[in-house]
């Protein structure tokens, strides 16, 4: 589950590429330079998507990498974003270097979501704030902050987790394990597990929590449970490290999907967290997010963002532009803002809508298992249960894809943003057939 | 000192307190060159001039945005795709990057052998190599010009790759040090890294004659090195932009494998919207699929792919034939300033020092970086008296 494999078919298709492309060196060097080189293995996310794209079936259906769709199953340009992407160009501004830390406007505005606008920590200017490269860079970000500053520290990672984390951490030599999180059984949250292991980790390590929509496994806290969780970083000094990919994707509802790292603010706890705007406001390809410090020392705050700019600078510098532009615009003008509520509200609304047809459908057709976990699950992900981990070996996502043209990763996650309400039953039927005789 | 780590297991927090996590970290230093920015923009004097970082002015000092880059966003605004670029960028951007670079239809471009990814601008290109560099390059140094841009040296280290500097500027002719050069290239270990300013060499506006770069090209497969091109100022060196990449068409005729950062921040003028390509060239078209997946593997965790918009307008321009055109000649326009004769590019080195460019921020409100590298992007007719005056008055040691 948790390996760099790609579907199979997805390393089929790259091997025959590589036989097809294959020709004699044109110069004769001494030695290859980089015969030692060896073809990395698909993305085992982005992979799927390419081996949709080469699949033939007329039947397929993408349930792969984490992009809204619509109804239609077509991408997503948000109206608030054409809007303010034509303001923008009207207003014919030049394309000068951002700051290290990124567009104030942007910083401003992605605090005020985060934490509320007003927040006695925003005021107090104990927050350190540095535009990045959407969720993963922001990530990364802090990730070579935890290398730099926390040295010996242990990342804790929930079982499991979105597959880039390992890497992003990984990449800065920055230790890793996991914390117990999702229970196959229930399908649900392992929180007896999880608090256990969180007990045992070692005073100054750091827990990597999924604000809400748990990805892959669509499985959150509850918030009862995120008091507990937030208790015992408290007690045992484990830095929180928030990553916030669906902020108002998940319910629909801003505020309500900020309830976890605002809480663990509350009790008095010091956190990162890394946003992203790729889901919430469709902008995916031109990454914009945030990496955020909420300290309790204003001075520790000034200097922290004094070396998350330093380590921005020999990554990239300072962050693009143009994504950051259209979310700050979008934020803080009233209309926009209302009218991206309102979007938002519709692209969760859709999802919610889809995952109550697909359990339908599957109670009906397989009654005997309970499928409840499909609308207790929140987000666009959902673990299906056609995991490894119940003893199929990954032969019930092989099914899913080699027989019913349904794409998805091989830990069982499938995107329900990539469902509509025509393929509920094609579906529905793919899921009960690999769960029955794969 | 205790680590921090250390430090929370020993430290009772108590929930009252306002204890920070973070009371251990230091501040930093405030970047050289775009520290200069920042200064410039806390001054509050009306004459004050900024010749700190690399960023093209007009006459009015005032940024600028080309015609053909304006007539690209009004086409593709509004645009109906938002997605994901693949983790290596936009395949056609890629491909024009390539081919501007390296001369359309090049063999190594015919034969599959170039593996490039869309990168962020030039730092990221430098940043994503060096990465690669630490892991399929082990044990190589990577080798610097004296003097260079100073985040080369920020990449680098990050990178955990440690550097040497090969001599470079000559402070008394005001020129290339090319006995030193070749000495250097020479003494190497083989198969080092050498980062070669392709043109218009940041800081100094010194670049090797094409005779010189045969000779570079030359005395490098003597010894095996690895060329790392940065390409920052391709067409707006000399206003062509084959003549631009003449040293890196000398190489690869030479039969050198190589890398490539290219940025298109000033060439294009698209500086905040960070657009680059890396390139490197391998033996063979397996070798170039190998190594460009491992170049992906880096971006990956990195920042997942690379962002949309200037890719777009990037392609945009360069596929268009009347864009294209515009562009040449929006270029090659812009260097009809000529204040330093022999150096070439939007840099002058001044030959100032330290406290002559601080002297010149505290007394007369203009900044520049404090090797004494002046933007000549920041001088125009309005202002290069008084630039004139004040550098005078600051190197004659009268206040």
């Amino acid at each position: 589950m948790q390996t760099a494999l790609g579907p199979s078919t997805a390393s089929r298709v790259v091997a025959n590429r590589q036989v097809r492309t294959a020709r004699a060196p044109q110069v004769v060097a001494a030695s290859s330079r980089f015969a030692d080189v060896a073809q990395a293995p698909p993305d085992p996310i982005l992979g799927v998507s390419e081996a949709f794209r080469a699949s033939t079936s007329p039947n397929k259906l993408n349930l792969g990498v984490g992009a809204y769709r619509d109804e239609d199953l077509k991408p997503v340009v948000l109206s608030v974003v054409k809007k303010a992407e034509t303001k923008i160009v009207g207003r014919a501004e030049n394309k000068e270097y951002l700051p290290i830390e990124g567009l104030d406007a942007f910083r401003k505005a992605t605090v005020d979501l985060l934490l509320g606008a007003g927040h006695p920590a925003i005021q107090e200017g104990r927050v350190a704030v540095v535009q990045s490269l959407s969720g993963t860079g922001s990530l990364r970000v802090g990730s070579a902050f935890i290398a730099r500053f926390m040295k010996g520290a242990t990342v804790y990672l929930s079982n499991p987790t979105w597959g880039n984390h390992r890497n992003i951490f990984g990449d800065e030599n920055v230790e890793w394990k996991y914390y117990r999180y999702f229970d196959a059984d229930t399908v649900g949250l392992d929180f007896k597990g999880m608090m256990e292991d969180l007990t045992a980790a070692p005073a100054g390590s750091v827990v990597l929590l999924h604000g809400c929509a748990h990805n892959p496994t669509g499985v959150d806290p509850t918030a009862e449970q995120w008091g507990a969780i937030a208790d015992l970083c408290k007690e045992r000094n484990l830095l929180p490290f928030f990553d916030v990919a669906y902020q108002g994707f998940a319910t629909g509802d801003l505020d309500k999907d900020a309830f976890a790292p605002r809480l663990f603010v509350e009790r008095g706890l010091e956190i990162v967290v890394a946003q992203s705007y790729s889901k919430n406001l469709g902008l995916y390809g031109e990454r914009v997010g945030a990496l955020v410090m909420v300290l309790n020392d204003k001075e520790a705050a000034t200097r922290c963002l004094s070396q998350l700019k330093r380590l921005a600078r020999a990554l990239y510098s300072n962050p693009p532009t143009w994504g950051a532009k259209i979310a700050a615009e979008v934020v803080n003008d009233k209309e926009l803002f209302d009218e991206w509520k309102g979007e938002m509200r519709g692209m969760a609304g859709r999802i919610e809508r889809v995952r109550g047809e697909l359990k339908t459908a599957l109670d009906a057709k397989y009654p005997d298992k309970d499928w409840s976990f499909i609308t207790r699950q929140i987000g666009m992900f959902s673990f299906t249960g056609l995991t490894p981990a119940q003893a199929s070996g990954g032969r019930r996502v092989d099914n899913m894809t080699n027989k019913h043209a349904v794409y998805m990763t091989r830990d069982g996650r499938i995107s329900l943003a990539g469902l509509n309400s025509a393929k509920v039953d094609y579906l529905a039927n793919a899921i009960v057939d690999s769960v029955r005789n794969a | 000192m205790l680590s921090l780590t250390r430090k929370l297991a020993e430290v009772a927090v108590s929930p009252a307190s306002a204890a920070t996590l973070f009371a251990g970290v230091p501040e930093a230093p405030k970047d050289p060159i775009l520290g200069i920015t920042e200064k410039f923009l806390a001054d509050s004097s009306p004459m004050k001039m900024n010749l700190g970082v690399g960023a093209y002015r007009d006459d009015n000092g005032q940024p600028v945005v080309l015609d053909c880059v304006r007539e690209a966003e009004r086409r593709i605004a509004g645009k109906a795709f938002m997605e994901y670029l693949p983790i290596g960028g936009l395949r056609d951007f890629i491909s024009e990057s390539v081919q501007l670079a390296y001369g359309e239809g090049h063999p190594v471009i015919a034969d599959k052998q170039v593996a490039a990814v869309q990168a962020l601008s030039g730092t990221g290109a430098c940043r994503v190599f060096a990465e690669f560099q630490k892991r399929y390059m082990p044990g190589t140094k990577v080798y610097i010009p004296a003097p260079t841009w100073s985040n080369h040296f920020n990449i680098w280290r990050d990178a955990g790759v440690e550097f040497a500097k090969y001599r470079y500027y000559q402070p008394a002719s005001r020129g290339l040090d090319f006995e030193g050069l070749l000495e250097d290239v020479a003494a190497a270990p083989r198969g080092s890294v050498f980062l070669l300013h392709a043109c218009a060499h940041n800081p100094t506006g010194v670049d090797p004659t094409p005779a010189q770069w045969r000779a570079i090209s030359a005395a490098m497969k003597e010894r095996g090195h690895f060329p790392y091109f940065d390409m920052a100022y391709q067409g707006f060196a000399s206003g062509d932009c084959d003549r631009d990449a003449a040293s890196i068409r000398t190489f690869l005729a030479d039969g050198h494998r190589l890398a490539l950062g290219q940025s298109y921040a000033k060439n294009m003028g698209l500086y905040g919207q960070r657009v680059g390509c890396l390139s490197i060239v391998a033996d063979s078209a397996r070798d170039a699929a190998a190594v460009e997946s491992q170049l992906r593997a880096v971006a990956r965790p990195m920042y997942s792919s690379p962002p949309l918009h200037g890719a777009l307008l990037v392609t945009k321009v360069l596929q268009d034939k009347e864009l294209k055109a515009q562009w040449y000649k929006e270029t090659g326009s812009q260097l009809t300033w000529n204040h330093v004769t022999d150096q070439i590019g939007m840099f002058a080195y001044s030959g100032m020092s330290g406290e002559m460019v601080d002297a010149l921020a505290a007394q007369h409100h203009i900044y520049m970086t404090r090797d004494g590298r002046i933007s000549m992007a920041g001088v125009n007719s309005r202002n290069v008296d008084r630039l004139a005056q004040a550098i005078h008055a600051v190197t004659s040691g009268r206040l």
